[in-house]
């Protein structure tokens, strides 16, 4: 694939690796944010490739991670339900409610189904005007726009059964968030290239310089994240604390302002919890007054839930970076991707998930130089 | 009163109490069966250890799961094979339900180093379902059969109530005999062997998932269905019983069946990532719906492993048939981690692969 | 956040009253919505998210992005060549 395969080429990955080990001369400990970048840290083992002393936390950029657990609760509620039709990007339907999943729940004869795009599911109330679809708007910075679509493309057909579920979370607030804690070991970003690529990067530029932290923009290929690595080793050796781009091919500084426009039409920011963490200020997005009547939240009136997550489950350490998969005493044993107890073993992104499926038993022991 | 642990580990589950109002762990799905049952990952290798072998006596326990069964009857070696088409859409580019389910018997039994000689076919129809494609599915079976030389020697056909069926669903069964000098089981696999593919990966998995209309991908793909007994023919005709191993990795893809072959034969597998060869737009496809290759489903390629000084010669005998033009080794069987497959990445790492969990679902993110 | 995958824009469909177009993924197409680039045209490669076009690709930044990685490999020999005392 292009602009794919050429970004996988094991001999400049080598190159990259000799260049980073020439260039840390101190330890140092750096997050990627997202979490497709950590699937692909993970899957191709370059952590453990990495010099010895250069560290990568995983951060919490995975959305279906961080819905909050009474989210899923309502998701699930409304799928229960004769008249829905509920709709999902597919990550979802393995995470663990507080009594069951929606894919468990579709076993049993709710209409769950998966769809790719949000239009899909636009589609479907389009063709089923005896359902109420729902979507469960799930999602950063870089899906909110194609959500914001599916809102305005129902409105433009004036249809009046299709609904979202929205849990959209915003990036920057998590990384101060994560700045902010006193336990924080964090010196670098990787910032998540593709929330970037709508959003640009002017949103980092106060990050880096308030908190004298260096912030690469940066793709999800194996290549790519060893250039970001590379870069963001660089500004800390060189003491700079500066907003960069790696992703150039895709990233500009001011994003993509149609992408931006419509976002802000249809939402606007608010608190918003975050599963395993708690709420962070101004995190969220909501639907705007305008819209407010695609919600499904008023729209199901589903009250009275209590949520539950179970008490071995260490997410909100893991997604802060706190702790490691392997720290938690039902990492492997009660907690795998087939009996997930919390959301980071059930997205295949999520960082106990990658853990697990690369088969790491214990702390990655990063490389000493070759 | 303690939960049943549908992980199988040894670790204690948390009690469920159900008398403490609200059990705060969100239990496994073990009541009702799931799609992902069937997907020939972890949730199918449960469900038959779990419900299935304890029913069926201590013959079926003691083998190892294989893809067919030897039977042996007055000093011949028989060989028997049953498996159910359920395979939606019906029809889709590079095949139908009606070649698959002559190619997949005629697999499972020559997996087992056998000619395949004899098929049955049973069909499960839905009230209402068009003659003319019960014509075309048929057709598909009578020209998939004579080209493989195995005739269809018996059937059967049921009709049941409109939304009982999903159209339609065949079952096909196969009878063979074991070839001369052959002796084939996952448990003979041994540190020091070579592990070899037939061919590239996951054209028929992705073809299924693209045709599917949800998901709405065109793609120039088609599935690689086809029957592999005169390779396997081929394969003990040159190496007799220095080929250990041979399956098919259809459902829950490569991955599944290596870690298959490592658990029954308690050895470690390693492979190179470089070495597995996916054709261009199956490669695509996964991109797009998140999904890994390796466990895709194929229907048409093998993997063997084999003595490891007979595996450049293995090799050019695969190449020399249609069927093994693009045969290649993926790597090695070794005494460590017992039980587990890893595989060297394309950035010089190293990961463990695993089973496939359940059902394949395309994901965002 | 993840999944974008690069593809080329085939051709441009304004029918339904979305911007759509097909895109093809190196041998797999699908319709994608191009309205957040109404500036890409048929040939053009995009990054696409769950069915939408996000990003066009700078054909030039990608090139640079390899190029620098490139030489990157021969200033490294150079200076191995060039003993002991060259500077990392």
């Amino acid at each position: 694939m292009r602009y794919v395969d050429e970004y996988r080429d094991p001999a400049l990955a080598r190159r990259l690796f000799a260049e980073i080990r020439a260039a840390a001369t101190r330890p140092w400990t750096l997050m990627e944010v997202c979490g497709g970048q950590t699937h692909t840290i993970v899957r191709q083992g370059i952590d453990e490739l990495l010099p010895a002393g250069l560290r990568m936390i995983h951060g919490p950029g995975c959305p279906v991670c961080v819905t909050p657990l009474e989210l899923i609760d309502k998701a699930l509620e409304i799928a229960g339900r004769d008249e829905v039709v509920f709709t999902s990007y597919g990550d979802m339907l393995r995470v663990p409610g507080s009594r069951t999943d929606l894919l468990s729940l579709r076993a049993r004869g709710a209409d769950v189904r998966v769809v790719y795009s949000p239009l899909d599911a636009v589609r479907i109330a389009a063709d089923r005007p005896d359902r109420e679809v729902v979507f469960f708007a799930v999602g950063f910075e870089t899906t909110a726009p194609a959500n914001a679509m599916a809102v305005l493309r129902a409105h433009q057909l004036g249809l009046p059964n299709f609904s979202m579920l929205v849990s959209h979370v915003l990036v920057p607030p998590a990384m101060t968030a994560i700045l902010d804690a006193p336990d924080c070991e964090v010196q670098a970003f990787l910032a998540a290239g593709h929330v970037c690529a709508v959003m640009g990067w002017t949103q980092y530029e106060p990050i880096a310089a308030r908190y004298g932290v260096p912030i690469v923009v940066t793709g999800f290929e194996p290549l790519d994240l060893l250039e970001g690595i590379l870069m963001a080793v660089r500004q800390l050796e060189d003491g700079r604390a500066a907003v960069e781009n790696q992703y150039a091919r895709a990233v500009r500084r001011s994003g993509n302002t149609q992408a931006q426009d419509a976002i802000r039409r249809v939402f606007r920011i608010g608190d918003r919890a975050w599963r395993g963490i708690g709420t962070i200020p101004g995190s969220g997005l909501m639907l705007t007054d305008e819209f407010a009547g695609y919600d499904a939240e008023p729209r199901f009136a589903v009250a009275g839930l209590s949520a539950r997550e179970h008490p071995a489950c260490i997410a909100g350490d893991i997604l802060r970076g706190t702790r490691v998969p392997t720290d938690c005493a039902a990492y492997g044993t009660l907690c795998t991707p087939r009996t997930p107890l919390g959301a980071p073993m059930v997205s295949t992104e999520g960082t106990c998930a990658a853990f697990y499926n690369a088969g790491r038993v214990r702390p990655a022991v990063t490389a000493g130089p070759r | 009163m303690t939960a049943a642990d549908p992980s199988g580990g040894g670790a204690a589950m948390t009690a469920a109490d159900p008398s403490r109002g609200g059990c705060p762990v969100p239990l496994a799905e073990t009541e009702k069966v799931l799609l992902g049952h069937g997907s020939g990952g972890q949730l199918s290798a449960e469900l038959l250890r779990d419900v299935v072998v304890p029913a069926l006596g201590a013959a079926a326990a003691e083998t190892v799961p294989e893809d067919a069964a030897v039977v042996r009857v007055d000093g011949l070696d028989l060989v028997v094979s049953t498996d159910a088409f359920v395979v939606s859409p019906l029809f889709f580019p590079g095949g139908d339900i009606g070649v698959l389910a002559v190619h997949g018997t005629v697999n499972d039994v020559a997996m087992m180093g056998a000619t395949p000689l004899a098929l049955a076919v049973a069909y499960v129809i839905e009230e209402g379902f068009p003659v003319a494609d019960l014509r075309r599915v048929t057709a598909s079976v009578g020209a998939a059969a004579a080209a493989a030389g195995v005739p269809v020697v018996t059937g059967d056909t049921k009709v049941v109530g409109r939304g009982a069926a999903d159209g339609l669903f065949v079952t096909t069964t196969g009878l063979g005999r074991r070839l001369p000098g052959a002796r084939v089981s996952a448990a003979l696999a041994r540190p020091g062997d070579a592990v070899l593919l037939s061919g590239p990966i996951g054209a028929h998995g992705t073809t299924i998932l693209s045709t599917r209309e949800a998901l709405g991908f065109e793609a120039d793909l088609a599935s690689d269905t086809r029957p592999l007994h005169r390779l396997v023919a081929a394969m003990v005709a040159g190496a007799g019983q220095a080929v250990h191993v041979m399956r098919d990795p259809t459902r829950g893809g490569v991955a599944s069946t290596l870690n298959e072959i490592a658990a029954a034969a308690g050895v470690g597998i390693e492979i190179d990532e470089a070495a597995v060869a996916v054709p261009a737009p199956v490669a695509s496809a996964c991109e797009l719906l998140g999904l890994d290759p390796l466990h895709v489903a194929n229907e048409g390629c093998l993997v063997a492993v084999v003595a490891p000084e007979s595996a450049e010669a293995l090799l050019a005998t695969m190449r020399a048939t249609p069927e093994g033009r693009d045969a290649v080794r993926l790597g090695s069987v070794v005494g460590e981690h017992p039980g587990r497959v890893v595989m060297r990445t394309l950035m010089g790492g190293r990961r463990v692969v695993d089973m496939l969990v359940g059902e394949q679902l395309p994901r965002i993110c | 956040m993840c999944l974008g995958i690069p593809g080329r824009i085939g051709s441009v469909d304004d029918a339904s009253g979305l911007h759509m177009g097909t895109v093809d993924f190196g041998g797999v197409e699908r319709e994608v919505c191009l309205a957040y680039v109404p500036e890409a045209q048929a040939g053009d490669y995009v990054i696409v998210h769950v069915g939408f076009a996000i990003s066009t690709v700078d054909e030039a930044e990608a090139r640079r992005t390899l190029e620098v990685l490139e030489a990157m490999g021969d200033v490294l020999e150079q200076e191995l060549a060039g003993g002991p005392g060259a500077a990392p």
